[in-house]
């Protein structure tokens, strides 16, 4: 890792445990270079904090390489920093200055709560993926790709859905606190997709159910999440999730 | 539960619920300014006076007024109550926060509210008048070869009648005369107070900004956006309810301050 001479002030969420409360503390990073990412910048603060035998911050990392959706952290105000379109692990010191003061916080919302410092537990994510069910698939050889015609522009559009992450900053970034733009990039790339066809109904209900049930908000429109969202998942999937919601409610044979 | 009281309890009927009243809400907008226009009219108040007797006493106008009310008043308190447990959502914020939404789709509680007092003043100017004050009558001649108003007299406040409105014709000079409340005379004094007149188009300013979010939410939450015509329906939103509209209402009282 090259040096640099770049110093920055870092103001981090510092906090034990779940129940503990936290604060935010102070800590002076020196000699960063322009081309690290921003986690690499922690992890130089962290050796640092090791080595003065200090407990290192804790936060969620995994691919570095923007798939993963694990780098939650909230900078100076907007989820992932200042970039749109990245995320935190793609994120490199270039879009910061030298002398810079930088606030890092955790996801705040009463469904993700802090495990510890800027880890949350998002397993509430998991739970609406889960209620979400299977898929019917064929057993078997996998059968040819072009044996099921799909319209290039549906095909698009449902890969667009799928490329969310489940990274949370939707919910981090909303005024609500509100899922609704991971749940709808979920239930979209399915229901756009003829594969998805058979649960279409049943997923649109117990998806939205297991949202409510996990205590994430209700959305209002503002569309932060959209600008906010690392994969540009388009607002248009929420008002897909509303048509797919009501009709499977108005028209499917369950209760 | 049923399974409609349980659609319409999900996150998503909430909000659907909220863009229905409110889209009716929008469509009273229009009617309410297109009748009010008639106060522009120079004839002492003649013809808004005598639609206000229509609009008070159609039937089917009537029934659509008290749609009107509980649309008002479920939209006000349902926002309320989504806004607080959209607030229970985030139990602890941020210490810093850089907004990337519009200021109106962060603060609809707060504009929703200003505009819930803002009814409730307008009502007791108005509607509360009519109905429950003691507003006095005025009499119109109408010649009815030209159509036009004759003569204006403003009754005594002792005068009195069972029914809205009172037609008389004269056979021999060709005219009507017609007796109503004076609403009209009620807007002219309210409207001679600039602090009212002040507080009517503030009030606007805050629609404007509540509907510039209002109107076009009001589809996304119904399902409703495709890129083919999500461009009009925001123009729509913008430039006739939060812009139009709004300065439409506003120039009302202002025209009356001025006049
Ligand atoms: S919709 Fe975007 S912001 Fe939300 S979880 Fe998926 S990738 Fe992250
Ligand atoms: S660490 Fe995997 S997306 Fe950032």
């Amino acid at each position: 890792m090259s040096e640099g001479n770049m110093n920055i002030t870092l103001k981090v969420w510092r906090q034990k445990n779940s129940k503990s409360q936290g604060n935010l503390e102070t800590y002076d990073v020196k000699g960063i270079s322009e081309d690290m990412s921003f986690l690499e910048m922690f992890d130089v603060l962290n050796e640092k904090l090791i080595v003065e035998d200090k407990e290192p911050i804790a936060f969620d990392h995994d691919c570095r390489e923007g798939i993963c959706g694990m780098c939650s952290m909230y900078i100076n105000g907007r989820p992932h920093g200042p970039l749109e379109g990245v995320t935190t692990c793609q994120l490199h010191m270039r879009s910061f200055k030298d002398g810079d003061t930088i606030v890092v916080e955790p996801w705040r919302a009463q469904a993700f709560p802090v495990v510890k410092d800027l880890v949350t537990d998002r397993s509430a994510f998991d739970r609406v993926i889960a209620a979400g069910g299977f898929v019917s698939v064929n057993t078997g050889n996998a059968q040819d790709a072009n044996a099921i015609p799909i319209p290039k522009t549906e095909a698009d559009k449902a890969f667009a859905a799928a490329a969310c992450i489940g990274c949370g900053a939707c919910v981090a970034s909303c005024k609500n606190a509100s899922a609704m733009l991971f749940v709808s990039a979920k239930i979209s790339q399915l229901a756009l997709l003829p594969q998805g066809d058979p649960e279409r109904q049943t997923r649109a209900i117990n998806m939205v159910n297991q949202m409510d049930a996990e205590g994430f908000g209700n959305c209002t429109n503002t569309g932060a999440c959209a600008v906010e969202c690392p994969k540009e998942i388009s607002l248009e999937n929420i008002a897909r999730m509303n048509r797919e919601y009501l009709s499977a409610s108005f028209t499917s044979s369950e209760d | 539960m049923s399974w409609l009281t349980k659609t319409l309890s999900s996150s998503i009927g909430k909000k659907i619920l909220m863009a229905i009243t409110g889209l009716f809400l929008c469509t009273f907008l229009i009617i309410h300014l297109v009748g009010n226009l008639q106060l522009f009219k120079s004839d002492s108040g003649y013809a808004f006076n005598t639609y206000t007797v229509f609009m008070t006493s159609n039937p089917l106008i009537k029934t659509v007024s008290y749609v009107l009310y509980a649309s008002i008043l479920f939209h006000a308190f349902w926002g309320l109550y989504l806004e607080y447990l959209n607030r229970k959502s985030r139990p602890i914020g941020y210490v810093v926060q850089k907004n990337q939404s519009s200021f109106a789709s962060r603060k609809m509680a707060v504009l929703g509210t200003i505009l819930l007092v803002y009814i409730a003043v307008h009502l007791g100017d108005f509607w509360a008048e009519y109905k429950f004050g003691h507003l006095p009558y005025v009499k119109y001649t109408e010649n009815l070869t030209s159509g036009e108003i004759t003569a204006v007299e403003h009754l005594p406040d002792t005068y009195q009648q069972q029914v809205k409105i009172v037609e008389t014709y004269n056979e021999e000079s060709g005219s009507k005369s017609v007796i109503v409340k004076n609403l009209y005379a009620e807007a002219e004094e309210a409207f001679s107070n600039p602090l009212l007149v002040l507080f009517y188009v503030l009030s606007m300013a805050v629609m404007g900004f509540h509907l510039s979010h209002g109107f076009q939410s009001g589809f996304q939450s119904l399902g409703l956006n495709h890129p083919k015509y999500n461009p009009f329906i925001q123009k729509v939103g913008l430039w006739i309810f939060a812009i139009l509209i709004p300065i439409g209402f506003a120039i009302i009282p202002v025209y009356f301050l001025i006049k």
